[in-house]
């Protein structure tokens, strides 16, 4: 198939932040991870772990703690505000102030009726959840002392406060403390060192479960307030519990990064005195695990080393499956990279600046021509209604700008003038878009070379193609039940090729508006069981100008260019045969060339991306270089020292 | 091992219609060990020569009349007895050609069956229980015969045993589910009652065989869930006659057989020795669920010892005489001769081997019978004989029995000797302690410390109290004892030639393991002054060697230590000396281990001291003289474990060096060729 000549780039510093909060929604299987930096994402579990939106953070903004009430999600922070998301479009709907100082904890009834914050000055707050807002309702009991962790008793009647050396059980109905249950402090020199008790749970049968900075598990009696058991798991800190919703299994997370699992089991056979038993260690993070998650199967675990574990139990999953295997997801599940194919120019998205790099020539060294942090974005010349865009778009010849923007509508904007211009709306299905139907944003925006087309994709699965002659929607692609996760528009063929969380490929023709050959052909036979077996996203597609029947996709181990006029490979043979075909004489290569050609050379990809000249761009973040910019982990077991 | 060899046909069968029956009402023994009486379902019994597979007489009852039970051959007299039409018994000679030219008498009631063993009279039993002596019984034919047992029992099994004083009819019963042991004596007639446990409802025991040994009858029976029971009654027994009260039969499980799908149907079981049985009709264990299969197993260790696959249908009909199985399957009647030798845990454990011929079988016992009686000389012609065989592994089990014959011989006669013999069975490699516990202690006694240097080195199984013993009896040897010396170079001497016969490889080695250097003092001195003066060899070049070999022995620390106890203080320090010479050898020396020569790990030496001072330590403290070999070893070892921290160091260090090295450094911008194919 041929040489590349490969610019491996590796100075993008790309670097994720801290896990600081997570809520796991049961019924729409969502997960919602809060970022130090103020960043919201969700993960859809039931769709591949795929991270199907990213709200970004703001200064000042750090979310200390999660929760859904239903399909709505709130968060509380350190600024003193309790902020309800627009999941919709992808900003923050409204914010509150509580009033008490920052806020610790936020925690809502089963029944989705209240919301308890936990704050600094000591009190509990009690908002009522309305159907477009939260509104302050009272404070229970003010105490001394911060509240750090909140817990509701299933029946909603009782909540138990995690605070400064103790907890305070509180009953909902008259606001008054009914019990104290003590803490202990810590031994030697943390005797005079307050216990935090970073987090509390309240099982159904007013068993309470504290975690502490004292590294104990504590196991309470909540009816009587009596400690029933302690477990000591850590030097340090206890951060974050979870229990499963059958209330029989429980992790803890702690400092040194380990996640501990308690089972509430039966010492003897018969099935009675049942007790709190610690079972199993997990060490998947290096830091302080600071969210936690006991899903039905799983354990999922985030904290200050960024990444997002999901680490399957077991005993509740089918072993030697793909669900059955470790996920760590480091990196997002969206290109931060774009490319100048013509100009050879890298552009690196950061939470808070961009920067701008040129590709150097074969002298193999990179050469910075422009990195600026960008001012403030000066919104005012812009049109209104670019105001809000999660997603952008040019066309081929740089004289529009498509942005996905509210209610899953694309605006186009001429730029062409002096200045920007608004041109017009797309919107998804005219006369629907006003009806109650929730509109999903719009995440993946593509607009073909030939400047006729523009496809989106958004996170109800639903693909789009629009006609941007007659600006009207063209065609809607068959629905398919997995999240796309890139999509690209063949330069000649108009072919839309479309890649889902679930690693299943479509291609789609325009002009007959219907599955191309190929794409039948790949669904009967089926993709490889390796292909499907790889667990992080395709993030990008492009195509090969000198070779119309090449398709060029990467996700985060490795790139593939898929040769649609070979032959799909069977169950049978060999995916990854590179080196195989290598180490084959040249007429024997063609007995075992199939069309998937992937290299695995790079790692921890990017971006790969086919440049004017057909030289590859390869933009690699290595682990390595993420972890050690992490600060220093509590504890460093050191042999020989 | 037990082994099953291959297979011949003695006779076709005329199975009944339904497949149900084989054909065959019973197998007898008959005069001798090539001899059996096959009675058939209906009419005939036939005399077999086995070996020939060919039959010597044939007897036939008239048309319209059966045969009810197998013919008997009663060895005291010679004649046969059979019964036909269930009242009529019938007692004929091999010259008798015409059954109804015999001898016949009518009794007053139905026959079970008729049992005669060897050394014992004919007995008969009625269907209704009663036993009586076929003399006595013929007597008077038509004397009342009374109903022993219950209205709806009836026998479902019966035997006969001899003991050395008694007598035994012994038959099982069934009375609605329920199922009952008899054991009737006979002169004094006593009889005794056993309720069987119930198995699992519904089962009914398959097969039943019963074995007399150390004063104690044992029944074996076999479930159809693959359950086989052992339940042993005294021969004494109780002394009651309670009438009819059946006592429960205590029992054990012996085995439990793997049944693959469902329940066994026709199957059964015979013991054969006091650990064999032998099972046809059960699933092979490896073979998948299918039932045709005759299988060996040792009871002691539950290991399958042999397996036969067997063409045919099975009819759960099996007997055994004289190392041979009868089977009846499909429409042939088969002898399977078997080999049980006694089992050791070694050849529990050892491979199946099943190459061997009757011949080669018979030659070996014949040397075995030799051997009981020959001088030494014809023993050794005859050990040279067999062991010139190139199958000599084939061999195993024989050459164990081989080696015990010959020592049990000396250890009963004191004159009896046949020292190259023994070496060169101990060469062969197939012995093991466990065949024949006595040989170590045997050549210890007789001062042999060659065939103890053969045995240690090749036995894989000497326990820690032997291993213990000679030890001792190394250490304490006068290390330039003339007795020692003469022994060791008369034994060079003595079975050279000989061991050179047979295997030139094993025997060069031996003489370069145990005696290459040692046979004259000028060798010994030139490897004694080799070594710089502080490193002086405490023992004898020759102790040395032997020594040498109980370092190499296996062993387990925690039984090995009691037994070390035994040792003086004197024997203790001496060998301290020796492992601390060994030791600083070894630490000095980078290969020490000289051409050809057994030599100890360092880590045997090491652990041998371990254990030394773990027995000793209090004594060695108390011992002055041991003071400053103990202060030198914890000096030495200082040093030592110094030495290793600093390798252990400089180890980790190169080894981040070359993890180091090993990852590609690739820079922050780079452009890089890769070809696609």
């Amino acid at each position: 198939m041929g040489e590349f000549k490969v610019h491996r780039v590796r100075f993008f510093d790309y670097m994720p932040a801290a896990i600081r909060a997570m809520a796991f929604n049961r019924r729409t299987e969502r997960l919602a991870l809060a970022r130090a930096d103020g960043a919201l994402e969700i993960f859809n579990f039931a769709d591949n772990y795929f991270q199907e939106k990213v709200i970004p953070g703001q200064d000042g903004r750090a979310v200390e703690a999660l929760c859904w009430v239903g399909r709505r999600l709130f968060s509380a922070g350190l600024n003193g505000e309790i902020t309800e998301y627009d999941l919709e479009n992808l900003r923050p709907r409204y914010t509150v102030e509580a009033y008490g100082g920052p806020i610790w904890t936020i925690s809502g009834n089963d029944q989705g009726t209240l919301l308890a914050v936990g704050c600094e000055d000591g009190t509990v707050k009690m908002f009522e959840v309305l159907e477009d807002r939260i509104q302050f309702q009272r404070n229970l009991d003010r105490q001394k002392g911060r509240i750090i962790s909140l817990c509701w008793h299933p029946s909603a009647s009782l909540i138990a406060a995690g605070m400064m050396d103790m907890i305070r059980i509180f009953d909902v109905e008259t606001g008054r403390a009914t019990h104290r249950l003590l803490v202990e402090r810590g031994v030697g020199a943390s005797k005079s060192k307050e216990v935090v008790v970073w987090s509390i749970a309240f099982l159904s049968d007013h068993t309470i479960i504290s975690g502490d900075s004292a590294g104990k598990v504590q196991i309470w009696d909540g009816l009587t307030g009596t400690l029933a058991r302690t477990h000591l798991v850590t030097k340090w800190d206890v951060l974050a519990l979870s229990v499963s919703q059958d209330e029989s299994s429980l992790v803890a997370g702690t400092s040194e990064g380990t996640v501990v699992q308690f089972q509430f089991l039966s010492s003897t056979l018969d099935g009675q005195n049942k007790d709190w038993v610690r079972t199993r260690t997990f060490k998947n993070h290096s830091h302080d695990v600071r969210a936690l998650v006991h899903t039905e199967t799983a354990v999922v675990s985030g904290g200050m080393d960024t990444q997002l574990v999901v680490r399957p139990l077991l005993d509740k999953v089918e072993k030697n499956t793909q669900e059955s295997a470790m996920r760590k997801m480091a990196f997002p599940h969206r290109s931060l990279v774009c490319c100048a194919k013509k100009a050879g120019l890298l552009l690196f998205q950061f939470p808070d600046h961009l920067e701008l790099w040129r590709l150097g020539e074969s002298d193999g060294h990179g050469e910075t021509t422009m990195k600026f942090p960008l001012p403030p974005f000066q919104v005012s010349k812009l049109p209104k209604d670019l105001r809000s865009a999660h997603q952008l778009c040019f066309s081929t010849d740089s004289s529009r700008l498509f942005a996905s923007s509210i209610n899953s509508s694309v605006v186009v904007v001429a730029l062409n003038q002096p200045e920007c211009k608004y041109l017009h709306t797309l919107k998804p299905k005219s006369g629907e878009a006003e009806s109650n139907l929730i509109l999903e944003p719009v995440h993946l925006l593509f607009a073909s070379e030939d400047g006729k087309w523009l496809a989106t994709a958004n996170t109800a699965c639903e693909v789009q193609v629009y006609n941007l002659d007659k600006i009207k929607l063209h065609c809607t692609v068959p629905v398919y039940g997995s999240c796309p996760t890139a999509i690209a528009i063949h330069p000649t063929s108009s072919n839309l090729v479309v890649v889902h969380a679930d690693q299943q490929i479509f291609e789609y023709s325009l002009v007959q508006k219907e599955y191309t050959e190929w794409s039948r052909r790949l669904q009967k036979q089926g993709l490889h069981s390796l292909w499907l077996e790889r667990d992080t996203p395709i993030t990008h597609v492009t195509f090969n100008p000198k070779h119309p029947a090449h398709i060029i996709l990467h996700d985060m181990f490795m790139f593939c260019v898929i040769d649609q006029s070979l032959p799909l490979p069977e169950a049978k043979t060999r995916l990854f045969n590179q080196m195989i075909l290598r180490s084959l004489p040249e007429p024997m290569r063609i007995l075992h060339r199939h069309a998937f050609k992937m290299c695995k050379t790079f790692q921890n990809l990017m971006c790969v991306r086919l440049l004017e000249d057909h030289s590859l761009v390869v933009v690699e973040r290595p682990l390595l270089d993420i972890m050690s910019q992490l600060p220093a982990p509590v504890r460093q077991k050191r042999f020989a020292t | 091992m037990a082994a099953l060899y291959e297979g011949y046909t003695l006779c076709g069968l005329a199975p009944a219609q339904n497949q149900s029956n084989s054909g065959v009402l019973g197998v007898e023994a008959e005069r001798d060990s090539d001899h059996v009486v096959v009675t058939d379902s209906t009419r005939s019994v036939t005399l077999y020569k086995v070996s020939d597979q060919k039959p010597l007489s044939s007897w036939t009852v008239k048309q319209g009349q059966t045969l009810t039970c197998s013919a008997v051959y009663n060895p005291q007299t010679k004649e046969y007895v059979a019964v036909s039409d269930g009242k009529v018994i019938r007692i004929w000679k091999q010259e008798h050609l015409l059954l109804d030219q015999a001898f016949k008498a009518t009794v007053s009631a139905d026959v079970w069956r008729v049992h005669c063993v060897a050394g014992g009279e004919p007995v008969v039993l009625f269907k209704r229980g009663a036993v009586r002596l076929l003399d006595a019984l013929l007597s008077a034919p038509q004397q009342p015969i009374e109903e022993v047992l219950a209205q709806e029992e009836s026998i479902r099994w019966s035997t006969n045993i001899v003991t050395e004083s008694q007598q035994f009819a012994i038959f099982t019963t069934e009375q609605k589910g329920d199922h009952f042991l008899y054991l009737q004596r006979l002169n004094p007639n006593t009889l005794q009652r056993y309720r069987l446990e119930r198995e699992e409802p519904g089962l009914s025991p398959l097969s039943f065989s019963a074995s007399y040994r150390d004063k104690h009858i044992r029944l074996l029976y076999l479930y159809p869930n693959g359950h086989v029971y052992q339940s042993v009654v005294s021969e004494r027994g109780l002394v009651t006659d309670e009438g009819g009260q059946a006592f429960p039969l205590p029992r054990s499980l012996l085995l439990s057989l793997p049944v693959g799908e469902g329940l066994l149907e026709a199957a059964s079981a015979q013991a054969l020795d006091e650990a064999h049985i032998a099972v046809v009709g059960v699933p092979h264990p490896s073979a998948g669920s299918g039932k045709d299969f005759l299988c060996i197993w040792n009871t002691n260790f539950q290991t399958l010892q042999a397996g036969k696959e067997i063409a045919g249908k099975i009819y759960g009909q099996l007997w055994s005489f004289w190392n041979k199985l009868f089977i009846p399957h499909g429409k042939t009647l088969s002898v399977i001769p078997y080999e049980c030798p006694k089992s050791s845990l070694a050849s529990a454990l050892g491979k199946m081997r099943q190459v061997k011929t009757e011949g080669e079988l018979e030659q070996i016992c014949s040397t075995a019978t030799t051997f009981d009686t020959a001088p030494v000389e014809e023993v050794q012609r005859e050990v040279d004989l067999l062991l010139s065989r190139t199958d000599i592994q084939d061999l195993q089990p024989s050459l164990g029995q081989l080696a015990s014959t010959l020592v049990s011989r000396t250890l009963q006669d004191p004159a009896f000797y046949t020292p190259s013999s023994l070496a060169q069975l101990v060469h062969t490699r197939c012995l093991c302690h466990s065949v024949c516990p006595d040989l170590v202690l045997l050549a210890l006694e007789r001062k042999d410390y060659f065939l103890c240097q053969l045995c240690l080195q090749f036995f894989p199984d000497i326990p820690e109290a032997i291993t213990c013993a000679c030890l001792k009896a190394f250490i304490s040897l006068e290390p330039d004892g003339v007795s020692f010396m003469e022994t060791l170079i008369a034994r060079e001497r003595g079975p050279d030639g000989l061991l050179n016969g047979f295997s030139p490889t094993s025997a060069a080695e031996y003489r370069s393991d145990g005696l290459g250097g040692g046979g004259t003092r000028a060798q010994q001195d030139e490897e004694m002054t080799s070594p710089p003066p502080e490193q002086i060899c405490p023992v004898g070049l020759h102790k040395a060697v032997l020594l040498n070999e109980v370092l190499q022995t296996a062993y387990s620390d925690s039984f090995l230590l009691p037994h070390l106890k035994d040792l003086s203080s004197q024997q203790v320090v001496l060998f301290l000396q020796y492992l601390q010479f060994l030791y600083l050898k070894y630490s000095q020396d980078a290969f020490p281990q000289t051409h050809g020569l057994r030599s100890p790990s360092l880590s045997q030496i090491l652990d041998w001291v371990c254990v030394l001072l773990d027995a000793h330590f209090t004594v060695l403290v108390m011992t002055p003289e041991a003071k400053g070999l103990l202060v030198n070893l914890h000096s030495f070892v200082k040093s030592q474990v110094r030495l290793v921290s600093e390798l252990g160091k400089i180890e980790g260090s190169l080894q981040e060096l070359n993890k180091m090295t090993a990852k590609k450094d690739v820079g922050q911008y780079s452009i890089e060729i890769i070809e696609l194919f």
